[in-house]
């Protein structure tokens, strides 16, 4: 990775709660801070229920922030804006849904699907233009101009996520958030649009925020991940050093129950199995929300929220273990052991 | 070992309006006791027809026995009656869904769900079948089971849920255990606690299991022998560490290389072009012919026999004939890289 760094987006302290009636309070998001760096892919994983989702929504202001700041080029995503601004604030970030069945309109013709974001921005001159633009955006996804008449029912799941990233491409982004692109697709198809999108991004120089729930698929295509847990963010590491040296429990036991397709190694492979469910986010355990499941959780984990720190360099973690305030009970453990 | 399932040239088809969808076409494999069989592929590959086929699950018509046969020790079950298949069904063999909240009835407790089969089957009474339900709920791993017991599926958790259906499934110790994709829903975390419970209830039980999935980690987990099925038919049929390390057919080598690898950091994935076929009006040859990169003239238009590999390795593809080219396959097609090395 380059040394100087450009920061596209600078997420500081982002919250997202959700009011469930009178006094509940479901926080989806709860404190997250972590940088996007200009060109990178970062991936974001998480189990169901983690707040992933609600991140990347809230990042690109489908949804309002309740706390904290995202910062967009320097700009404040969130802060007032005009509704010109909004809109070509909106131009320049992009979303790749999940479903790509329940995300094309099943009335319109592809080629509608795509032009939608040229029409709303005027990108067009005339109607040759926008055939133009949209013949060439259907090549560049590896369909053909003949496609844009059909509709999307007439392709396959994997057609109709080219599609997606199409209508994406349309207004000429430079961020696009891909929210579980990949999740609905069979495996030999999913390689096919990872792939891709990292020929995308090459020739474009896209900044993806890769939203996915499986961490094989996403180190793959990440420079950078973060893992979240049930609103917080455990960990941020290049992809490498997060498979190498993982530093939250909770990230080793994610790495650990991934099945690897190798049988020798899966027979001989030691699993950390974290006992119980993810816990609800009404009501999320005090200090460390990992901690009911972290099987190396000391009385500390219970009183104190960990702080998001950079053990080091641009590798982040929120964990007591490397904290020399409070890992002493840890230590004493290991000592012990050994 | 014994063998307790033998599945002889299985066709199955279903009409539909635009004619007829041949989903498996001459599918043959066997399962012995306390062994687990996976049965890999995409969508649309017929892997599900095929599991839903053994528990007689498909609906006729407009679906149809085409040919075959499917011995469950020693009778066919494509020969049975609806009312012959109940007394099968849920007690010789049970099946596992994907999607425990669709699957469980919601208006029951999981309780009364376990308690159903065995008051059927076993002619319990309904305080011997509840005693009985909260020993499998223990079994299954739920915590406070004399509680959870009367409790409704929507007040479990998802892993929960899955753990409460394949208690249901076991609940009359079942001679063969259908999973179709039990792990899919689930985050990896608790797939990783089914797939380990799975494990030891085989031990346990002895039953067999035929594990429907897409998921090749899950596959290298869990199961002793592997088929891939390709547009409704076996491409190929080995042990888990032939498949894995010695696969022949470039269909598995394609979906070997199309997995992104933990270890590697990025090379480029090995996508298998183009999509799979339409089995309204499936390939006169091999299915694969259309995407598969060393296609010759004769895969179009011929289907291959299947090759003898091994005792257990059986694969598919033109390639294996004497007069084919000579194919080694591509590394990203190993598991582990190469394993010349070892």
């Amino acid at each position: 990775m380059n040394e100087q760094r450009e920061k596209l987006l600078e997420i500081k302290d982002l919250k997202k709660h959700f009011s469930m009636g009178r006094k509940t309070v479901l926080k989806a998001v709860d404190g997250i801070t972590f940088d996007i760096y200009k060109g990178e892919t970062f991936g974001l994983v998480g189990e169901s229920g983690c707040g992933k989702s609600t991140a990347g929504r809230t990042i690109m202001r489908i949804y309002e922030a309740t706390e904290g700041e995202v910062d967009y080029q320097g700009e404040n995503v969130h802060g007032k804006k005009s509704g010109k601004e909004l809109k070509a604030f909106a131009r320049s970030m992009q979303m790749i849904f999940q479903d790509p069945y329940a995300s094309l309109n099943p009335r319109m013709t592809v080629k509608d699907i795509i032009a939608e974001g040229i029409d709303t921005h005027g990108l067009a001159k005339s109607k040759k233009q926008r055939l133009k633009q949209v013949n060439t955006l259907l090549e560049t996804v590896g369909l053909n101009q003949e496609h844009g008449n059909r509709y999307p029912h007439e392709f396959s799941g994997g057609q109709r996520q080219r599609i997606g990233i199409a209508r994406a491409l349309a207004v000429n982004p430079d961020f696009i958030v891909a929210d579980e692109a990949i999740s609905a697709l069979d495996v030999s198809i999913q390689a096919q649009v990872v792939n891709l999108l990292k020929k995308l991004q090459e020739e474009r120089g896209l900044t993806y925020l890769f939203i996915a729930h499986d961490l094989s698929m996403v180190k793959h295509i990440s420079d950078r991940v973060g893992v979240m847990y049930l609103g917080n963010m455990a960990e941020v590491a290049t992809s490498r050093d997060l498979y190498h040296e993982p530093l939250h429990p909770y990230t080793q036991a994610l790495l650990s129950a991934i099945p690897v397709s190798d049988p020798r190694k899966e027979r001989s492979r030691e699993r950390i199995i974290i006992e119980g469910d993810v816990p609800s986010p009404i009501n999320p355990p005090s200090g460390c929300r990992f901690r009911t499941r972290c099987p190396l959780a000391m009385d500390v984990c219970a009183k104190v929220e960990p702080e998001w720190q950079e053990y080091s360099n641009d590798h982040w973690v929120a964990c007591h273990l490397y904290n020399d305030k409070y890992n002493e009970e840890h230590k004493a453990r290991q000592a012990v052991r050994s | 070992m014994k063998k307790v399932l033998e599945v002889d040239n299985l066709s199955v088809s279903f009409d539909t309006f635009g004619g007829e969808v041949k989903a498996v076409r001459d599918v043959s494999f066997e399962l012995s006791k306390q062994e687990t069989l996976a049965i890999v592929g995409e969508s649309g590959s017929g892997k599900s027809v095929t599991a839903q086929s053994l528990m007689r699950l498909i609906e006729m018509p407009p679906g149809k026995f085409v040919d075959g046969s499917i011995k469950f020790d020693g009778e066919d079950l494509v020969l049975k009656s609806d009312k012959q298949m109940e007394d099968i069904r849920g007690k010789e063999i049970s099946m596992i869904f994907q999607d425990p909240m669709t699957s469980l009835n919601p208006t029951m407790t999981v309780g009364r769900q376990i308690s159903e089969s065995l008051i059927k089957h076993q002619g319990m009474t309904k305080k011997e079948a509840h005693n009985r339900g909260i020993e499998l709920l223990k079994l299954v791993g739920i915590p406070n089971p004399e509680a959870r017991i009367n409790q409704y599926p929507h007040q479990y958790s998802g892993g929960m849920r899955q753990r409460g259906m394949i208690a249901i499934a076991l609940a009359c110790n079942p001679k063969m255990l259908i999973a179709d994709e039990p792990t899919t829903a689930l985050d990896v975390t608790i797939q990783a606690q089914i797939l380990d419970l799975m494990r030891n209830l085989k031990e346990q039980t002895g039953a067999a299991i035929i594990l429907i999935t897409h998921d090749l980690g899950v596959v290298a987990n869990a199961a002793d022998r592997v088929a891939v099925m390709y547009g409704g038919k076996i491409v190929e049929t080995g042990s888990a560490d032939e498949i894995f390390y010695n696969a022949r057919h470039p269909y598995t080598w394609g979906l070997l290389g199309s997995m992104p690898k933990l270890e590697d950091d990025n090379v480029d994935l090995h996508a298998i072009p183009g999509s799979p076929p339409d089995l309204l009006d499936p390939p006169k040859g091999c299915p694969f012919a259309a995407r598969c990169p060393y296609a010759m003239k004769v895969c179009e238009d011929h289907m291959p026999e299947y090759t003898e590999l091994s005792s257990t390795q059986k694969t598919a593809c033109w390639l294996l004939d004497e007069r084919a080219p000579k194919v080694e396959p591509p590394e990203s097609a190993i598991a582990g890289g190469s394993i010349v090395n070892e």
